[in-house]
């Protein structure tokens, strides 16, 4: 088995004129915690959101698994995948969101088993099983039926942590997951986060909490302006800052 | 904090440690010329009614006799059915409408456009009209592969009677005010919840039917009522097509008859306010279902309920 989870090269993306990404490459193992970090404006959600497709890259390769996303590469040419393949790559690829963004319509435990039953077709008895059995792993046994308008932020990110894991994916992206929350409800989103990280899950994430980074997180990467700008061991990048801008960055925030 | 909860803290201020802080007891406001208008207008429906019930005009004894005329009743009844199968025929194809012009798919977002441009363009009488007229532009209806001998062939007017023609003309018109209606539904749901499904793996269709369209319900049910109850009355145009067993134009035939046309005038107002009436019931109750988990369907149960807590202290 390749060791390697999402490996990216040379990624650019454009809006228009407007170029978030100019040339991204970087590499996160089997098992591995990867922080970005940066200043708003950088392309971290940006490249967040290229790995599962929701956004579709200018340029460069992405693959996740070994696998190709969003394109399949015959004799040197590249072609679109259908809807359905690139749905089904999204599959394994779980997304945690800045604001959390549960379906508002559907309880806790709904929102966690909505997608084991309409995507995977899992049978209703073992989804809600699942779907228990995550709302219990991320603390909130007591709010299966509670619509996600009665949870506090800190529990609806909790949720959607629970609901991106009920597909069982082998990669989990986190926008930001804290940045909405009020200050003493991060540390419960956290603690999910480090102990998802514990468990050996492949983990992305884009965040301004310096804390979790350095405690958790295998590999830091600090971005500016669409570009890696600095990329290593967390407490390298944030003790010792090779570069102006790193230093600049981390002047500000630490 | 959400705001349900800031409800709830609300209420717990009211009793911390079982101590509960003094209640504000103050002279109400008055409001005298909210009692004097309110006076005038009882005083001025008094009279308007008294008058009416004595104005031979009226005709009371005739209204009575006709409201529950078994021709009067069988119209009312053509009328709901008029009502109710075009606006569920409207409804569904307007949101096929609305969902095939939001699709990535330009060919049916082309063909929505110009189903639009078609019927909401265009007076819905004039439409009905034509539908009327359907049987003279195409005598027969064949059904097969073009340019072969079909497989099936009908007589247009064997095919489609005037009730049948009247629902195909007030649901297509109304069809494309529906697809407004949900277009504009659907717009308002959050960007972040077709992302988060489709992360999760989910199918454009499936994000639509199982997370967009039931959000959008909240905002498309309200003007949806509206549509029922413009609907109903619309129904009185169905003579256009010719179908004469509507409650209006029931009712003006009669009328003809007895040479009385203002009795029955109110016999048809009577039935159609009873109708749009239980749809307003109805209406409300569907609203509620739809408003679950928006933190909207609380408000009222908490109202009451610090209300009370506010009463028991004073």
């Amino acid at each position: 088995m390749d060791s390697v989870m999402v490996r990216a090269e040379n990624l650019v993306k454009s809006f228009g004129h407007n170029t978030v990404l100019k040339d991204i490459s970087v590499e996160v193992k089997r098992g591995e915690v990867m922080c970005l970090i940066g200043p708003s404006g950088s392309g971290k959600s940006t490249f967040l959101r290229c790995i599962n497709h929701l956004e579709v890259l200018s340029g460069g390769r992405l693959y996740v698994d070994g696998d190709l996303i969003g394109y399949r590469e015959k004799n040197g040419k590249l072609f679109e995948l259908k809807a359905s393949e690139a749905a089904a790559q999204r599959r394994d690829i779980g997304m945690v969101f800045q604001r959390f963004n549960l379906f508002p319509h559907m309880t806790a435990l709904e929102n966690v088993i909505e997608a084991p039953l309409r995507v995977k077709k899992q049978p209703k008895a073992q989804a809600i099983a699942r779907g228990k059995e995550l709302l219990d792993r991320v603390g909130l046994a007591d709010k299966f039926d509670s619509y996600p308008a009665h949870l506090s932020g800190g529990q609806q990110q909790r949720v959607a942590i629970a609901r991106a894991l009920a597909m069982d994916p082998k990669l989990m992206l986190f926008d930001e997951p804290t940045s909405a929350l009020d200050p003493e409800l991060v540390g419960e989103v956290l603690d999910v986060m480090k102990h998802l990280a514990q468990s050996g899950m492949t983990m992305i994430v884009v965040t301004h909490e310096m804390g979790f980074a350095r405690e958790v997180a295998d590999s830091l990467v600090f971005m500016d302006d669409g570009y890696v700008v600095e990329a290593g061991n967390p407490e390298d990048v944030l003790t010792k800052p090779q570069h102006e801008r790193t230093k600049a960055f981390l002047s500000k925030v630490l | 904090m959400t705001s349900s909860q800031a409800r709830s803290a609300a209420e717990e201020t009211l009793s911390p440690n079982g101590s509960s802080p003094e209640v504000i007891k103050a002279v109400k406001l008055r409001h005298p010329w909210r009692n004097i208008f309110a006076a005038l207008v009882i005083l001025i429906a008094v009279l308007f009614i008294i008058d009416a019930a004595g104005r031979p005009a009226y005709d009371w004894a005739s209204v009575g006799k006709y409201v529950f005329d078994p021709r009067v009743i069988g119209a009312a009844f053509n009328t709901l059915q008029l009502t109710i199968y075009s606006m569920v025929i409207a409804v569904i194809l307007g949101i096929i409408l609305a969902v095939m012009r939001l699709s990535p798919n330009p060919v049916l977002k082309s063909v929505s456009w110009v189903y639009l441009w078609i019927f909401r363009g265009t007076p819905v009488y004039v439409q009905l009209v034509f539908w009327g007229l359907i049987a003279v532009i195409y005598q027969n209806i064949s059904i097969g592969i073009p340019f072969l001998q079909p497989w099936f062939t009908i007589q247009t007017t064997v095919a489609l009677n005037a009730f049948t023609l009247a629902i195909i003309g007030l649901a297509l018109n109304e069809a494309a005010y529906m697809a407004e209606i949900v277009r504009a539904g659907i717009l308002s749901v959050d960007k972040g919840q077709i992302e988060a499904s489709t992360a999760l793996g989910m199918s454009w269709s499936q994000s639509m039917s199982r997370v967009i369209i039931p959000q959008s319900m909240r905002i498309i049910i309200p003007p949806t009522g509206n549509e029922v109850i413009s609907m109903l009355k619309t129904t009185s145009l169905v003579t256009a097509v010719p179908y004469t067993f509507d409650l209006y134009t029931r009712t003006r035939d009669i009328a003809v008859e007895t040479f009385n046309p203002i009795p029955l005038l109110i016999v048809a107002s009577i039935w159609y306010l009873a109708f749009t009436s239980i749809m307003m019931i109805g209406q409300f109750y569907l609203e509620r279902r739809f408003a679950r988990g928006t933190g909207f369907e609380q408000v009222r149960k908490t109202k009451r309920r610090i209300a009370d807590k506010v009463n028991n202290h004073g």
